[in-house]
């Protein structure tokens, strides 16, 4: 684009600066031109792509991590090359970059040149009017002044000019559609103001789960440490975040008959603001579609579950009840898989305690059927829930500074030998087991957990904004149609008095069907009355 | 919300029969298509009829005849007019049924009718069968309708066999009034799309033999003039295209209640916004000399095939936030 014109040169004007400019204007116009802007426009939609082929990171890092995996030095390069990261990779925000330089260079011009037509008025009525598509002449009884009055009142809405010229003749242009402009620039505006406050909010946003038990327990956003996953953006470290408490009560879910879901409910009770120093909780029904808004941020109710309560009898009498959430493995049925970890109380010996720790780790099944000794769950509501239970006794690795999962226990400590498996047993509610030294598992019952979402973005009411913008100016721009008309009214040449009058019509965009509505026009004009259509 | 099993089986049998219809109809135009005469008489219409409707023949709108002087019909231009006109009855009976299918689908759930692939679909086409008999009105493209109603029985067919679903509530995320607005939005872009598509395809082949005459010499001179279908895509792009940007503006609002965000990435949305930069670019790409023509209706084809992309590998191979397909 660069290389079009560059006209010879005498060799004494040819300085370095000179050329840096003519670089730098031409780089500028082909930057700026539509070509490169269309250019631009697919290379954005092609690199989009791969985000929709590919697993991407912020979406879902355990399933990136297994297709890299799965697809060798192959995986790797794509990882290199930012193909599980589209939308923040260096390519995709070299081209909509791009795409905005390329915007604002053509955005600019454009805006000098409408605020001048704005001003300007229609251009002069032209002498030959049967020259323009679409033209039609006749004569009327009526004088010149009249026929000019009424076409006034019927160019109601027109931008129109009169003038008069010789030999008595008088002409009035107008012309329609200026809003077409106005939306085709509002549209292109609107881009670039949602462009930056989306790329602002990837910055001061952020997002953070975690799981509350429906029993009345409750979670406050006081700090990253709160939540069992966390993604700030950019410019958040999670030490300013907007204080608010929530409360979660109950939660039931409604199914069909056969199964479906048709309801999330969870009742809440929140605080935010001088409610947190008051100590005031207002109530607030959590639904999928219906996130609490409260303190600029959101909260919404993503997922749910079971959460087993078991208590530990030992053989000193001391009692230890928890009850911890298991994960969902079947949504359909919501079996779900977990492990409950206790650890020995009273033993203040470390390497004792290491041989008492105890997981309860297994199936949780809702509505359970065991068939030849194994449980599976058919149906995703409780109904006398059942586990079925590895009990296993030693060293849970709890010490070894390594994060664990909480639904798991460390398979290295079982491979190891230090954790064994002491009991096996499906256990009903109330049901418990015994174990060789005289400890007792109670299986007490089940409760249930949501998983809630906080989410913050500061930005996202601008964004709304400027798609609202960019979609009024879109279809202003599409929908509506530039037209010019000339109306020329000259006094009969027979001199008998009566006249002569021209019609004549130019789209300027769109001109199909400008025929018939020219003609419509065109005629009210000449004959001075309203036609019904 | 139970679902009424009688309404629901009407509705399928409304749905076989309009697909059948339209296949009926699809013949009838065949057959009038390849009346060879009188597919060309027809081309040759579409050609003085156009002239008029851009307006640049000549100075003067009002005088120019709108019909050519109607040749002596030969009897078997007769036949296949009548034949034509019978294929477009035909279609809009099987229109009517068509409706019948969506209404009582929706009178058996209790719900709007677009909870899941093989409903989305059933709307689709039959807003694609209502925008084409609506081009008719406007425009003479009448022996095109073939093209049009293969696409329409093919997706129909695949819909009530492959997609079928049966009747059933809809998960609590789908239980807003979103769903009407977005989907709906959605489903009047996508249908109303689909003429364009056909259009442009059809603009390859008849600017194609207009260039060479020896090109699709047996075919494309039945197909109207490359300018008339190059209308037609235009016209009906323009129409879609704020409806589209519409239908995603409002999934955005709705995926921020129902997802917590309003713009994730999510496959369905990428794709989305990868149709709607090339529909964007089509039309830059008819205010851009050397990409009028040809080059713009390719870019219209491939942002219909961006769509039912969308629609058939997002919902039934990626896995994301829009897996409502309902085919688990
Ligand atoms: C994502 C990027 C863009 C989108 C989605 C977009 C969309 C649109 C749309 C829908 C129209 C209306 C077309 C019509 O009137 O037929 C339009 C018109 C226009 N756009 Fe853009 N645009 C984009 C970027 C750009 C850029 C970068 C430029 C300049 C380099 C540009 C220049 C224009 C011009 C000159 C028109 C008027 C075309 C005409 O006269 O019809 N656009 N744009």
């Amino acid at each position: 684009m660069t290389s079009t014109k560059t006209p010879p040169k005498p060799a004494y004007r040819d300085s370095t600066p000179r050329r840096v400019v003519a670089f730098g204007r031409n780089t500028w116009r082909g930057l700026t031109s539509m070509r490169t802007a269309l250019m631009l426009l697919f290379l954005l939609a092609l690199a989009a792509m791969p985000g929709a082929l590919l697993p991407q990171r912020s979406l879902n890092a355990p399933k990136t991590a297994d297709y890299i995996a799965a697809h060798g030095w192959w995986g790797t390069l794509l990882d290199r090359l930012q193909f599980f990261d589209v939308y923040s990779s260096i390519w995709f925000s070299a081209i909509y970059l791009l795409l905005m330089v390329s915007l604002v260079g053509c955005l600019t011009p454009r805006t000098r040149d409408y605020v001048r037509s704005m001003r300007a008025k229609p251009v002069l009525t032209p002498r030959n009017l049967s020259r323009m598509p679409h033209f039609l002449q006749a004569p009327r009884t009526a004088s010149v002044d009249e026929v000019i009055e009424a076409a006034r009142a019927r160019l109601k809405g027109w931008r129109i000019a009169e003038r008069e010229e010789d030999g008595g003749a008088r002409t009035i242009s107008a012309e329609r559609g200026y809003l077409r402009e106005t939306g085709n620039l509002l549209f292109h505006f609107g881009m670039l103001g949602l462009i930056v406050a989306f790329a602002l909010g990837k910055m001061y946003s952020y997002e953070g789960q975690v799981i509350v038990q429906a029993n009345g327990s409750e979670f406050c956003n006081g700090g990253i440490y709160a939540y069992d996953s966390f993604n700030p953006g950019l410019r958040v470290d999670g030490t300013e975040l907007e204080p608010f408490c929530v409360k979660v009560n109950d939660f039931s879910a409604q199914y069909t008959p056969e199964n479906q879901p048709v309801a999330y409910l969870a009742p809440i009770e929140y605080q935010s603001g001088a409610d947190l120093q008051n100590n005031v909780w207002k109530p607030y029904l959590l639904e999928v579609n219906s996130p609490l808004r409260t303190a600029g941020d959101r909260v919404y109710l993503l997922g749910n579950g079971y959460s087993p309560t078991f208590t530990v009898t030992y053989p000193n009498g001391e009692e230890r009840t928890q009850t911890i959430q298991w994960a969902t493995t079947d949504p359909a049925t919501h079996l779900a898989e977990g492990a409950t970890k206790f650890d020995p109380p009273g033993v203040t010996d470390a390497v004792e305690r290491r041989t008492k720790q105890l997981a309860i780790t297994g199936l949780l099944a809702p509505t359970p059927l065991v068939q030849g000794g194994v449980l599976t769950s058919v149906a995703p509501q409780l109904d006398n829930p059942m586990v079925a239970v590895d009990v296993l006794r030693g060293d849970l690795g709890l010490d070894a500074g390594r994060s664990q999962s909480i639904f798991s226990v460390d398979q290295s400590m079982v491979d190891d030998g230090r954790l064994k498996r002491v009991a096996r047993q499906n256990l009903a509610v109330d049901e418990s087991i015994t174990l060789d030294d005289g400890t007792k598992i109670r299986f007490d019952g089940v409760g249930k957990w949501v998983s809630l979402q906080v989410s913050h973005d500061p930005t996202q009411v601008y964004v709304l904004g400027f798609a609202i913008a960019m979609f009024v100016g879109l279809g202003a721009s599409l929908l509506i149609k530039r037209r010019r008309m000339w109306i020329r009214v000259s006094p009969a040449d027979s001199g008998e008095g009566g006249t002569v009058v021209q019609v004549g019509g130019l789209a300027r965009t769109d001109q199909a069907g400008y025929g018939e509505e020219f003609n419509r026009i065109a005629d009210e004009l000449i004959s001075g009355e309203k036609r019904k259509k | 919300m139970p679902v009424n099993e009688t309404l629901s089986q009407y509705s399928d049998w409304s749905f076989t029969t309009a697909t059948a219809i339209y296949l009926l109809a699809l013949v009838f135009f065949l057959i009038e298509q390849s009346f060879g005469v009188k597919g060309r008489r027809a081309a040759e219409r579409s050609a003085t009829r156009v002239r008029e409707l851009v307006g640049a023949g000549g100075p003067s709108t009002a005088s120019e005849p709108v019909e050519p002087p109607p040749a002596a019909p030969s009897r078997e231009a007769g036949r296949a007019e009548r034949i034509g006109r019978m294929g477009v009855a035909l279609t809009v009976l099987g229109l009517l049924l068509h409706v019948c299918a969506l209404v009582l689908r929706g009178l058996a759930v209790d719900r709007w009718p677009w909870g899941n692939m093989y409903e989305y679909i059933m709307a689709v086409t039959l807003i694609a069968v209502a925008s084409w008999l609506f081009v008719l009105r406007k425009f003479p493209v009448r022996h095109l309708s073939g093209f049009m109603l293969l696409p329409v029985v093919i997706l129909m067919f695949v819909n009530g066999t492959l997609l079928y679903t049966v009747a059933a509530p809809v998960q609590p995320a789908l239980q807003s009034y979103w769903l009407v607005i977005h989907v709906s939005a959605a489903i009047i872009a996508s249908g109303v799309f689909m003429v364009p598509g056909v259009a442009s395809i059809c603009y390859l082949f008849r600017s194609a033999h207009e260039r060479d005459p020896r090109k699709f010499a047996k075919f494309a001179p039945k197909l109207p003039a490359a300018d008339v279908l190059d209308r037609v895509a235009y016209r009906a792009t323009v129409l879609a295209f704020p409806l589209f940007t519409f239908g995603v503006l409002c999934g955005a609002v709705w995926a921020e209640s129902a997802w917590g965000r309003f713009w994730g990435w999510d496959p369905k949305e990428t794709t989305a916004f990868v149709a709607w930069v090339v529909y964007a670019a089509y039309l830059h790409s008819r205010a851009t000399a050397g990409w009028r023509g040809t080059r713009a209706a390719l870019i219209n084809i491939i942002g219909f095939a961006v769509m039912v992309f969308n629609l058939f590998f997002v919902n039934l191979v990626t896995t994301g936030f829009h897996s409502y397909a309902g085919l688990g």
